[in-house]
């Protein structure tokens, strides 16, 4: 459990901007993740998915590392986001290009 | 295995009892959720956190049992202001 912690925690600082999500980009296994993926995409920023189903360790490990029990979840510059519920509602606000335009820069 | 609305909304109202609640059943199949809640004890906390106590009050059932919940939180003021 340390070493997948440790192994998200590099994940996560080593990466602007990363989704942690069921599937992949291309074939997202569930309506959260893939709302998620629409939500970035919309976005067009470069962003790097973790497709947790490959990974037992990282899909129970990342949702103590941020106190989260859902997937997927976002990361902007080692921060954790939120959900597919808050993507969206800063999507809609303007807040999450914002952020995730000032990590780009 | 599904819980009923009812149920959602009892606990969340348990652990914050000045929650207003509204929950709609997406699917008509008990299974996917989406809830409001709203409570003046979220005033001053992140969104992060406003949903980190809904599901602290859902205890560990959320990304269990209840695989669905969308979830939207205010505090009283934010949500009335737009």
């Amino acid at each position: 459990m340390t070493d997948a912690r440790e192994r998200i925690d590099e994940i996560v600082r080593g990466n602007q901007v990363v989704l942690f999500m069921k599937g992949t980009e291309l074939f997202p296994q569930c309506g959260f993740s893939s709302r998620a993926v629409a939500i970035l995409e919309h976005l067009a920023v470069p962003f790097k998915t973790v497709d947790v189903l490959q990974d037992p360790d990282i899909r129970q490990g990342i949702k103590s590392y941020s106190d989260w029990p859902t997937i997927p979840q976002l990361y902007v510059n080692g921060e954790f986001v939120g959900g597919s519920d808050i993507m969206m509602e800063m999507f809609e606000s303007g807040e999450l290009k914002q952020l995730i335009g000032a990590a780009a820069e | 295995m599904a819980m009923s609305a009812s149920e959602i909304e009892r606990l969340i109202k348990a652990s914050i009892p000045d929650a207003e609640v509204e929950i709609v059943d997406l699917a008509g199949d008990g299974d996917h959720y989406s809830a409001k809640v709203l409570s003046r004890t979220f005033i001053g906390l992140t969104r992060v956190q406003q949903h980190q106590r809904v599901y602290a009050a859902l205890g560990g059932r959320m990304g269990g049992e209840l695989h669905a919940l969308q979830l939207q939180t205010a505090a009283p003021r934010e949500m009335t202001s737009d």
